[in-house]
């Protein structure tokens, strides 16, 4: 009597089970997709010390709550669930599970970090989700062959050291670099790109490498330490405070290299502003896209849309703080991918749509710098265009360079 | 004979708790499955820390250093040795057991901040050592090592998820009975009197600087047994994984658990799996500000933790009940 | 030499920074016996106040003034309202409380106030003091620290308040019974140390930039340099903070390298303390059985 019972609520349990996974099925749909409603899942640091990060995850929200308002994407709504993971990578992890196997979303995007996505890599492609705009500079996430389900979005920090090293080829053969990194896979990613575009000349040219830890209050020592190293040419790899603390102090102790700043800190408003403008004359970086403090684009129309949605939909963040562009551009990117998929919103298809993109010039990138991909290239942006700081912006110069 | 009742409830209790235990990957889903198997990894640390703050009185910030240890051992073995994942854990476990002795003889001549201060440095570095350079090529340096996850033995019928759980919790029961026998023995008494009153202690005759420094050694052994599952579960080990952070939240683990109570380390386990992420939920703008919160309405509701405010309240529940029952009478 | 005597006065901004917070720890150590982990944040979330004010037109020293007396009263309100519930539970669950509240402030000032780092003011004028190596304004933080452990060290050794408060935290039931207002000076103690956190955060801000994650890396080498200096000397804190913070550079820059200057930094102080338990100018304490 008993087991019948128990056979009965089983059975009953496995077809409404069945019928509940049924619905996402129809009509060619995936799960995490219904006529009204796509899932995408991600995870952002909200609390703990990476925390500065965690605007990204708001500005992707409120973009996407702009899409929402505007009808959607094909009339579905874009139902974006981000998770807190406090930039520790089993939170991560857990909470990457719970986005595929509870929320059941179509696929993630934006998810930040580099330890943290290392950490959930072999997962989502074990299962077939789409891992896209991966926000961190690893080349790690360019690589289809292994990882067919995971596509990164920055340019990679060695891409981007790359374009420092040919730039410095030509024009200071004969430098004398001096190195501030900061102690993990960010900065050590930058110091590996450098070494590989100089090639042989690396360890003439490199001649002294100071590195930081974050809980470190200042870099005061590490810039001393730098300056009495003879170093003509200043690599700054740093992330914003440590950048506006390094700027400023080369500049009190009147050490004037030409000054790399690596594109992390180039936000004229939250990096350069306090460091001070006039401290910061002369430095270099790599752009590829619009920083919407700049007074050179205060006319430019993807600035001034971006200002009125900033505006509109996050009226309580910091204007000045570049990293919501980012979150910005992948919002874009999410609804540019599903808009090519149309109505056959399966995993495949996103990641198929994902690797096809070609050419693209999307808004608030820099002119020239377009987004491209194919099934063997996985590797979203690949070029920057060097800059100069001039007290008030950054003047481009030079031709776009391709990073490949 | 009222004794003897109360130790057979507690025993049915028990029993009752270990057969829920193991029905449970059976009856949620996997991702449950994965978060209860975490429970389990925090509940063996924090068994170890309370043996030694609990018990012992010497305060640890910085047990997250032996679970890295731990995790590190672990994932090292299995990714340049090629050896099972289970014996990774008793290596790790007698390799955190050296490394807490050696880490507790000195600790013998700091009390109170001083040793939270020491300790809190060890947490501290672990990441910076982690990350260096000399050690990158075992440690993996910045990136970590990533591992896979084992499969079930013997074409068991169950999943990945359920044959880890079950495993952690094969190992949990019998770290839990370890810490028992071991707690209710001459050593676990001597435990407890150094913590109450070492001078005293000392003129018992209990060696207080062989018994601080194996309970350090014992507690390490939990944390790395804890850390090397860990990393199994997980399949990743990074410095980012265990940061200072993590140390403190063991800390708060064992007392919002309840300090010096073995089942403590269950309820401090939940807690410190389960509430980051309701704090994440009830606020995307703040989730620390709510966890904070959190930590506050617990300690204030129940300053003797979890396990104290049960046996408070289960005292208080069989007081009422034998007076329902009207007056006990005397023994003549 | 040169860059030698630079790193050294590198090292000594560095740990004025370490000095003003722990002397900010020893404060409430004078007087509670707790060492508050939340000290730090509560200094941050003092000096976004001023912030918050200098940016809406109000002058730098009646902001600074204003700002002290708001986180002397902040202090009195967290003792009464929060530390109070928990005077009789273990020291453990003390310390969790300080943990909340170090993660409730954190949080809070990010929300409030955003992540970007914030330019905060120097009362010091700008030019260099002793050539290029050390800014006025490091000078000036010193000056301040020098300043301010005066002030305590007068106050807890020649005011009848003084006294009292460390009379309460050296045994509170004996105070008690001498007619002392054990639970008014537990407050007064917590009102002092956030007031002190206060100035500190202010000197601090101007060197480093102000943002919610400030002091929470300072917090462990404030922590290292009170219990090196001797947890209950006001003089030994600042000491201990210097010295950490020259230690840290002379180590970073001649000896392991930086990527493991933190490391080895730690373990000399751990070191020194094994040697000498109570610290380099702590009373030892006796015990009586």
């Amino acid at each position: 009597m008993e087991t019948k019972r128990w056979l009965r609520a089983l059975a009953l349990a496995a077809l409404a089970a069945a019928a509940f996974a049924g619905c996402g099925e129809q009509s060619g749909y995936e799960q995490g997709v219904s006529d009204t409603e796509i899932k995408v899942g991600s995870t952002n640091p909200y609390s703990g010390p990476a925390s500065a990060y965690g605007t990204i995850g708001r500005a992707e929200s409120a973009y996407f709550k702009m899409i929402n308002d505007r009808g959607g994407v094909n009339g579905r709504k874009i139902n974006f669930i981000s998770l807190d993971d406090g930039y520790s990578p089993p939170r991560t992890v857990e909470q990457v599970r719970k986005l595929v196997e509870e929320e059941q979303v179509l696929f993630l995007a934006g998810t930040l970090g580099t330890p943290t996505n290392t950490a959930i890599h072999q997962y989502v492609n074990s299962r077939g989700v789409p891992h896209i705009f991966v926000n961190t500079g690893a080349t790690k996430w360019g690589d289809p062959k292994n990882f067919p389900w995971t596509m990164g979005f920055n340019l990679s920090y060695t891409a981007e050291s790359r374009i420092y090293a040919r730039y410095l080829l030509e024009n200071k053969p004969d430098a004398k670099i001096a190195i501030l990194y900061q102690n993990d896979d960010y900065g050590k990613d930058y110091v590996e790109g450098l070494k590989k575009g100089l090639g042989d000349r690396a360890a003439k040219m490199i001649v002294a490498e100071a590195s930081y830890e974050v809980t470190d209050p200042t870099v005061d020592s590490q810039i001393v330490s730098l300056q009495a190293s003879g170093a003509d040419t200043f690599f700054n790899v740093t992330t914003p405070k440590f950048a506006a603390q390094a700027i400023r102090k080369a500049y009190d102790i009147g050490w004037r290299p030409l000054h790399i700043l690596n594109n992390v800190s180039s936000s004229v408003g939250s990096v350069l502003a306090p460091a001070g403008l006039e401290k910061s004359v002369g430095l270099i970086t790599a752009l590829y896209f619009k920083d919407p403090i700049d007074p050179q684009w205060a006319n430019d129309d993807d600035v001034k849309a971006y200002t009125e949605w900033f505006r509109k939909y996050m009226p309580d963040a910091d204007f000045k703080d570049a990293f919501n562009v980012s979150g910005y551009l992948i919002g874009q990117g999410v609804v540019h991918v599903l808009e090519a998929c149309g109505d056959e919103l399966t995993r495949a298809n996103v990641m198929k749509q994902m690797a096809s993109i070609s050419d693209l010039q999307m808004p608030m990138m820099l002119p020239g710098i377009k987004w491209d991909t194919g099934p063997e290239d996985f590797f979203l942006i690949e070029s920057g265009q060097l800059a100069r700081f001039d007290g008030k912006e950054w003047k481009l110069f030079g031709e776009v360079v391709s990073a490949r | 004979m009222r004794g003897m009742e109360a130790d057979r409830a507690r025993w049915i209790l028990i029993a009752v708790v270990v057969v829920a235990a193991c029905a449970l990957p059976f009856v949620v889903s996997s991702y449950r499955v994965f978060q209860f198997n975490l429970v389990l990894v925090y509940s063996i640390v924090l068994i170890g820390l309370n043996l030694l703050t609990g018990f012992n009185g010497q305060i640890s910030l910085g047990h997250g250093a032996f679970y890295a240890i731990g995790a590190y051992v672990a994932a090292i073995l299995m990714h340049h040795a090629g050896v099972p994942y289970w014996a990774t854990v008793p290596a790790a476990g007698l390799t955190c057991f050296v490394a807490g002795c050696l880490f507790g003889l000195p600790a013998l001549r700091l009390h109170g901040h001083y040793l939270a201060l020491a300790t809190f440095a060890l947490g501290v570095a672990m990441p910076q050592i982690l990350k260096y350079q000399g050690l990158e090529h075992w440690t993996g340096g910045v990136q970590g090592i990533v591992i896979s996850k084992p499969k079930p033995p013997l074409g068991l019928p169950l999943t990945q998820d359920q044959w880890l759980y079950l495993f952690t919790l094969a190992i949990a029961l019998l770290m839990f009975w370890i810490a028992w026998n071991l707690l209710r023995g001459r050593i676990g008494r001597a435990m407890v009197a150094i913590r109450d009153h070492p001078i005293a202690a000392e003129a018992m005759g209990i060696n207080v600087a062989a018994v601080k420094t194996l309970t350090f050694g014992v507690s390490a052994l939990y944390a790395g047994v804890g850390g090397a599952l860990g990393a199994v579960v997980v399949q990743f080990v990074a410095p980012d994984s265990f940061v200072a952070l993590l140390s403190i939240s063991f800390l708060i683990g064992i007392v919002i658990g309840g300090l010096a109570s073995i089942s403590g380390a269950i309820y401090g386990a939940l807690f410190i799996q389960f509430v980051p992420n309701i704090a994440d939920q009830i606020s995307r703008a703040a989730p620390w500000a709510v966890y904070g919160l959190f930590l506050l309405a617990f300690v204030f509701l129940m300053p003797t933790g979890v396990a104290g405010f049960l046996r408070l309240a289960w005292a208080r529940l069989t007081a009422r009940r034998a007076a329902a029952g009207g007056p006990i009478r005397e023994p003549r | 030499m040169e860059a030698f005597l630079h790193q050294v006065l590198a090292g000594l901004a560095n740990g004025a920074v370490y000095a003003s917070l722990a002397l900010a720890l020893v404060m409430i150590y004078q007087s509670t016996h707790h060492i508050n982990f939340a000290q730090g944040e509560m200094a941050m979330f003092s000096t976004y106040l001023a912030w918050a004010m200098i940016n809406a037109g109000v002058p730098y020293w009646l902001a600074f003034v204003s700002t002290v007396l708001a986180s002397f009263v902040i202090g009195v309100v967290i003792e009464r309202a929060v530390i109070r519930r928990v005077a009789n539970a273990p020291v453990l669950t003390v310390v969790v409380v300080f943990i909340a509240l170090l993660v409730i402030f954190n949080s809070v000032a990010g929300w409030i106030f955003s992540y970007t780092i914030k330019v905060f003011p120097s009362p010091f004028p700008s030019q260099p003091l002793f050539g290029p190596y050390i800014s006025t304004h490091e000078a000036g933080v010193v000056g301040i620290s020098v300043l301010v452990l005066t002030l305590l060290y007068l106050f807890f050794r020649f005011t009848p308040l003084g006294l009292a408060m460390r009379a309460t935290a050296e045994n509170p039931v004996s105070a008690r019974l001498a007619g002392i207002r054990v639970g008014w000076m537990l407050a007064l103690g917590w009102g002092l140390a956030a007031a002190i956190g206060a100035v500190a955060g202010m000197m601090i801000a101007s060197i480093v930039y102000l943002d919610p994650n400030m002091l929470s890396g300072v917090l462990l080498y404030a922590i290292a340099a009170a219990l090196l200096g001797g947890i209950d000397n006001p003089f030994g804190a600042v000491v201990g903070g210097l010295a950490i913070g020259v230690l840290e550079n002379l180590m970073g820059a001649y000896v392991v390298g930086t990527e493991l200057k933190l490391t080895v930094a730690l373990a000399v102080i751990i070191g020194v303390l094994i040697f000498r338990p109570t610290g380099l100018f702590g009373r030892a304490f006796v015990t009586r059985v």
